[in-house]
């Protein structure tokens, strides 16, 4: 295949005529599939062989509402697509009559509606003015939740495989010149100028380079990489074929975290297609650049998305970081030049080539350019993947995207960049989010996970939560991160259970600090940012926990007292049932009382109490 | 890493640039400034080593000069202006015009805290311990007046390993330094122990975390001689006689031409065992040569063992240096 532009206009009649069909599409990304997605599917397919229905039964990744999964979308020719959300098998069968058979959508159910052309249904939210996606760009999510991952066709027809033919007639520091005008910087965390990376690694001198993709994304609440993967892993391809091709590089590998069994399974698959089809293998394209790209499925240690200890791993060693420099630009797998990005960098990379740099640059804030996908988690009413400009304030996230708290409860603070991040107040929410502002609140970037918490959150516990996570996932190489993180995570442990004392903040932030400072990896220097970080905002609690020994939000157990109010208990003897360790006592009609010495502070007490009689305190 | 790049001329070193004779000299060398003195040394120098050179003091746990680069144990950490952290001195490429400080209020507040994170997890034993007197953890706790562990909380409590009839390995002695790691791993075939298990349960040991004697271990003693802690002893001169009771005399091994260096440990003028010093060109040091020069300088020399069925049994001395063949003959 040396012409792509011949092969694509077969294709897009191809795939157009796939859209001038009735289509029924389910939603198998990770989140649609636990949600249950494989039975709708089998549900629709049943439904429809059942009804003799003249209907393509079709499949897509996550379109980012994972809050609304199984998310299933029923396209007819000429009006607007409506995608369904929370649609479990005995549901397809209204679905079907009412929008297939009657051409009427099935609003009560519907998320939201995509357009295009065609004049929308009433009643149901467009999508670009959907609650969900008003605020959002959709640049490297354009295709998750659109296309079928799984069908090379569908990457093709919707400009896929563009970029490389466009790259392949360039000039390679022509092409690391746009990289560089687009402003783009990593997506995994560092923020570290793309461009000038790519230019290191073509300016390095070796026999031979290689492309590494980082896929091992382990901050727990994000799982933007594996969206991506799953719902466009060709992009991922055609990102890090541009990026051989600039730096002089035909071999690439993807460390993918083995957790990540359907990325692998549909990156392998975009490999094979794309091998079979010439897009990738020896003389791409007739152009004499070869490139091959294979996988590597990592064993889940943390410290392995770390660029260093994931080159150790990929060569077969301990996933233990590397001293830096030398850096993997110039000494990287098997100490040869290495251009080391993320899956989400890499996925950026066809749109920039495609639409140029300064397209790009267009978005965002003055050193942050272009759009960041981030993971919504927590206590939200919408819990998924949302792609926005640099520059959005935490608030907009927050209140438009994320629909606000759950339950209607008070914000208390949002985790952003995992384990390496910090949590970030009410009184930051104005922040503009960009990887400047976001380190100078004590925060980070990172992946993108953003953690929203609540009022019955309780900030230590957080603390000790993450400090707990990165004391795990010390890789225990150097001493101040192997050692430090464990008596962090213990004052911690000992504050949480009444055993705090007044040295016990300014011990913390003296560790803290030389933990920061000496660590050897990125992993090391950040993990005490979780405690730095609610030192700073939420001191109070500290020594609410320490002072007065009490949890102001009612989560540490060894400083909670469960209470029965008299005047409110009736001696209904439901909690005296329910109490599992017999710690309340109490004659029938008449106030019962808690024995402390016996409660084990389960809770379990609490909800059986149809007068709120009973209280934390 | 932009601002750590500042200091890595090498990032640059693609460019072709005509130089003259006189600058390319000048460029070979490096001059930087440590605690207010200038220093000219060699490009690529380590901070660590154009200190040392110039005669000042860093302490250092993990750097070995045979197997450089590993950056582990930070005890080495110094100042350098404009850096964003305290970087490693031991990884550290020196460069012109880089200003450090070895013994800043940081500097020493960062060590003193290593120090007390080390020994928060260390038996502390130093009246009992065989390196009393010769351990790097002690002289730097000496020197930042480091009185014991400022942080309480959970200790490693492993079993001693006594399985191997020359080496004691007491892991919870061990300050995952990596030094006993690389020098086994030099060896292709050898690469006995490496890191196991991940964050504070770490620790350093043979395949499936077995004792050394049921591991492939041949006791060369390679890991004992670089150990700058307690956690790899010699089981022969165990409780023998205290580091400033004894002298050494180094000795050169003839038992093969490459010549690896001993120390004879003497006490009282007496032999009382033989210690494995630096491994000869070519030879990484071997059992063999040192039961060799225990038999011929030690006037009670250890019993001999070698690991049959995989179990260390008592052998002939015949035996034990492979003269069996040799004695034969010579009836």
């Amino acid at each position: 295949m040396s012409n792509l532009k011949e092969m694509r206009s077969g294709i897009e009649e191809q795939y157009k005529a796939k859209l001038n069909r009735p289509r029924i599409v389910v939603g198998l990304g990770t989140c649609g599939i636990a949600a249950g997605g494989n039975k709708v599917m089998k549900a629709i397919k049943d439904e429809v062989a059942n009804r003799k229905l003249d209907v393509d039964v079709d499949f897509t990744s996550c379109i980012g509402m994972c809050f609304a999964e199984p998310a299933v979308e029923i396209a007819l020719p000429g009006t607007p697509s409506v995608v369904y959300g929370g649609i479990y098998p005995d549901k397809v069968a209204q679905l079907i009559e009412g929008h297939v058979i009657g051409k009427k959508p099935v609003t009560e159910l519907a998320a939201i509606q995509i357009t295009g052309d065609a004049t929308p249904f009433d009643g149901i939210p467009v999508m670009e003015k959907s609650g969900y996606y008003a605020k959002q760009v959709r640049s490297v999510t354009s295709r998750l939740g659109r296309t079928n991952p799984e069908s090379i066709g569908d990457y093709i027809a919707t400009g896929g495989y563009a970029a490389i033919d466009k790259a392949i007639s360039m000039d390679r520091l022509d092409i690391i010149n746009e990289i560089k005008k687009s402003g783009l910087r990593g997506r995994g965390g560092g923020g570290f100028p793309t461009g000038n990376k790519w230019q290191f690694v073509h300016d390095a001198v070796g026999d031979k380079k290689y492309i590494v993709c980082n896929a091992d994304e382990g901050d727990p609440g994000a799982f933007m990489d594996r969206s991506v993967l799953e719902g466009d892993p060709h992009a991922v391809l055609e990102g890090m074929m541009v990026a051989g091709y600039s730096i002089g590089a035909d071999e690439g590998v993807i460390y993918c975290r083995a957790e990540y069994p359907l990325a692998i399974k549909r990156l392998n698959l975009a490999i094979e297609e794309a091998e079979k089809m010439g897009l990738m293998g020896d003389n791409i394209l007739g152009s004499g650049f070869n490139f091959t790209v294979r996988i590597k499925a990592g064993a889940g240690a943390f410290v392995c998305g770390e660029e260093t200890a994931l080159l150790n791993s990929i060569e077969g060693q301990r996933g233990m970081p590397r001293v830096r420099p030398p850096f993997p630009a110039h000494k990287g797998l098997w100490q040869k030049p290495t251009c080391l990005n993320n899956v989400e960098t890499f996925a950026n990379i066809p749109f920039i080539i495609r639409n140029g740099g300064e397209w790009y640059a267009s978005m965002g804030t003055e050193k942050s350019k272009g759009s960041k996908v981030f993971c919504l988690t927590g206590k939200i009413n919408n819990t998924g993947l949302c792609e926005v400009p640099m520059g959005i304030t935490m608030g907009e996230i927050l209140n438009d995207i994320a629909g606000g708290i759950l339950g209607g409860k008070k914000f208390k603070a949002v985790q952003s960049g995992g384990p390496s991040g910090g949590c970030l107040p009410t009184e930051q929410l104005g922040l503009p989010i960009d990887y400047d502002s976001l380190i100078s609140a004590g925060a980070m970037m990172g992946s993108g996970g953003l953690v929203f918490m609540d009022e019955t959150t309780c900030m230590v516990d957080v603390a000790k939560f993450f400090l707990n996570f990165t004391q795990l996932e010390s890789c225990g190489k150097c001493t101040p991160c192997r050692e430090g993180t464990k008596r962090l995570l213990e004052t911690l442990i000992r504050i949480t259970e009444g055993a705090g004392t007044a040295e016990d903040i300014p011990n913390l932030e003296r560790l803290a600090k030389v933990i920061k400072s000496s660590a050897l990896c990125a992993l090391g220097q950040t993990a005490p940012n979780p405690v730095l970080t609610t030192l700073r905002y939420f001191r109070d609690e500290y020594e609410a926990h320490i002072n007065d020994k009490k949890c102001p939000a009612g989560v540490c157990p060894e400083l909670l007292t469960f209470v029965i109010l008299k005047d409110k208990c009736v001696g209904c003897g439901l909690c005296l049932k329910a109490c599992p360790v017999s710690a309340i006592a109490g004659e029938k009609k008449e106030v019962h009382k808690i024995d402390g010495a016996k409660c084990i502070k389960c809770g379990a007490c609490v909800p059986t109490c149809k007068l709120n009689a009973i209280i934390k305190a | 890493m932009r601002k750590l790049c500042k200091f890595v001329p090498s990032v640059f070193s693609h460019q072709t640039i005509t130089l003259t004779l006189k600058e390319e000299i000048q460029l070979s060398t490096v001059t930087l400034t440590i605690n207010g003195q200038e220093v000219t040394v060699p490009a690529g120098t380590t901070v660590l080593d154009a200190a040392l050179g110039a005669g000042i003091f860093i302490p250092t746990f993990c750097h070995d000069p045979n197997f450089p680069g590993y950056g582990g144990c930070r005890i080495c950490v110094v100042e350098i202006k404009g850096a964003r952290n305290m970087p490693a001195s031991c990884v550290t490429a020196a460069a012109n015009g880089m200003v450090v400080e070895t013994e800043s209020p940081a500097v020493v507040e960062t060590r003193k805290t290593i120090l007390e994170l080390m020994l928060a997890n260390h038996p502390v034993d130093c009246l009992t311990c065989e390196k009393s007197g010769e351990c790097k953890l002690q002289d730097f706790c000496f020197r930042y007046d480091v009185k014991g562990p400022k942080f309480v909380g959970e200790k490693k409590d492993q079993p001693l390993d006594t399985s191997n009839p020359y080496i004691t390995r007491d892991t919870n002695k061990c300050i995952l330094c990596g030094r006993c790691v690389r020098s086994c791993n030099d060896v292709e075939d050898r690469s006995v122990i490496n890191f196991a298990y991940r964050g504070f349960k770490t620790k350093v040991a043979p395949a499936m975390d077995s004792g050394l004697a049921e591991s492939a271990c041949v006791s060369c003693s390679r890991c004992v001689a670089v150990c700058p802690v307690g956690a790899l002893t010699y089981t022969s001169t165990a409780g023998k006689g205290r580091v400033w009771e004894v002298e050494k005399e180094q000795v050169t091994c003839g038992w093969c031409e490459s010549g690896c260096l001993f120390d004879l440990v003497k006490k009282d003028g007496k032999v009382i065992g033989v210690v494995a010093k630096a491994s000869g060109e070519g030879r990484p040091l071997c059992l063999k040569g040192r039961l060799g020069m225990e038999l011929r300088y030690n006037d009670q020399p250890l019993k001999p063992m070698l690991k049959k069925d995989d179990e260390y049994v008592e052998v002939s001395w015949t035996e034990a240096l492979g003269l069996d063949d040799i004695m034969e003959k010579l009836k």
